[in-house]
């Protein structure tokens, strides 16, 4: 493909989502919803998300299942390791009692991972895939078809995480220490005297809004990085194999800090919307 | 990259996950470990126990050994010196039997001796009577001369 178009158009094709929405005609796709605004769905980011929530919630549940505390089998070791590296996690930050926070983070932190390590697919599989689907199966210019694989390097799959993880801190702040509690927390705090009120109020609400903002940039910036490195050493012809091999062996750190990362500050916020001063 | 409808999709999707991972998957994972860890702790726990019951009962074995030894010993001991105690009275015992015997050999002997004195006396007296009346028949007549006989029957 990278030879009939040129590179822009080819880094371009491989960055732009797959869309769906409605029209008046009916349902349409990607071109056709240019000007469908905000009610367009990102069918490549919801199936690719979706698809690995439920691999992680089918193998998860599958041995959640047989579970027993006999002799466990190499799966079951394989599952509560890692449940067992996110409880520790959860217990050496988090001192309050929770049934919500190590379920949380035991998803976030193995659905990003999954969805992460998509990354390591080679670039050009999946678009390919998906235009040939397009092309045979429907009679589209494959160039119309458009797949971006990976849901982490699409905005609306991060700020979706961190909105979530942004109403429970909400949620929390208020339930701990009430409406009044939290009111007073945003604004009386770091200058505990009434003049300074709107000065308070200024820097814990930017503080406050900071947080999912950083959650869902951070992934969502690291990840986009990533994959467009991975497209443009994908452009250099032969040359691209040794290159993408270092890359992707350096990603193979980068996929799990990443979700580490998301999950550990999930953590921590919860933990400090439900710290009574 | 814009914002659009997906990111309602995925906050759906985030949430039903989240509430299905804590109904379904995190409790009996959990469970399942906890109880494990409880079974390991309690397992160490027993072995500990089992360790310091067999150090007790070994040390009990060993001051039992060391009791019946004692025991042993004193029993040989006390039948040495019984064994010893026996072997004496019984030499002692027969000594005085040896003694005994030898004593009533001796007044056996006496008695016959004296009986054989006391035959031969009379012996000696007849024949010494019958050889005297032999030389004295032919010159004195016995019943004469019969006290004289007396005589020395006495003597003798």
């Amino acid at each position: 493909m990278a030879s009939e178009i040129s590179t822009k158009e080819y880094i371009t094709h491989h960055l732009t989502n797959a869309t769906m929405c409605n029209t008046e005609t009916g349902v349409a796709f990607n071109k056709a919803c240019a000007d469908a605004g905000f009610w367009q769905w990102n069918v490549d980011t919801l199936g690719w998300s979706i698809a690995m929530g439920l691999l992680f919630l089918f193998i998860f549940r599958s041995v959640a299942k047989k579970a027993t505390s006999g002799v466990p089998s190499k799966m079951q070791a394989f599952v509560e390791l890692v449940v067992d590296f996110v409880d520790d996690n959860v217990k050496s930050t988090f001192h309050g009692k929770s049934v919500l926070i190590a379920p949380l983070a035991l998803t976030i932190f193995v659905w990003v991972l999954l969805m992460n390590l998509l990354d390591l697919m080679p670039v050009d599989v999946l678009p390919s895939i998906a235009g040939l689907i397009g092309q045979y199966g429907f009679g589209m210019d494959p160039h119309d078809v458009y797949m971006k694989a990976v849901p982490t390097t699409d905005l609306n799959m991060t700020f979706a995480l961190a909105l979530g993880v942004f109403a429970l801190i909400l949620f929390y702040s208020i339930k701990v220490k009430g409406l009044g509690g939290f009111a007073k927390e945003l604004s009386m705090q770091p200058f505990g005297h009434p003049v300074f009120i709107p000065v308070n109020l200024i820097l814990e609400v930017v503080t406050l809004l900071a947080r999912p903002l950083s959650l869902a940039l951070r992934l969502f910036g690291n990840l986009y990085a990533s994959e467009l490195i991975f497209i443009l050493i994908a452009t250099i012809g032969f040359f691209q194999l040794p290159l993408h091999f270092v890359w992707a062996v350096f990603h193979i750190l980068v996929l799990p800090l990443q979700a580490f990362i998301f999950m550990m500050l999930t953590i921590v916020y919860l933990s400090l919307a439900c710290e009574d001063h | 990259m814009n914002i659009n409808a997906t990111l309602i999709g995925q906050l759906i999707a985030f949430t039903v996950f989240v509430l299905f991972c804590m109904k379904y998957v995190w409790p009996p994972i959990m469970a399942a470990i906890e109880e494990r860890q409880k079974k390991i702790a309690d397992g160490l726990a027993a072995s500990d126990r089992a360790e310091k019951d067999l150090q007790i009962a070994q040390e009990k074995a060993k001051e039992q050994l060391k009791e019946a030894k004692q025991q042993a010993a004193e029993i040989i001991e006390q039948a040495k010196k019984r064994a010893t105690q026996i072997v004496d009275q019984e030499t002692e015992r027969a000594h005085q039997e040896r003694d005994k015997i030898i004593a009533s050999g001796q007044t056996e002997i006496e008695a016959e001796r004296n009986r054989a004195k006391e035959e031969l006396r009379k012996q000696v007296a007849i024949l010494a009577v019958a050889g005297a009346e032999k030389i004295l028949a032919r010159q004195i007549d016995a019943a004469a001369q019969s006290d004289i006989v007396e005589k020395l029957v006495a003597e003798l």
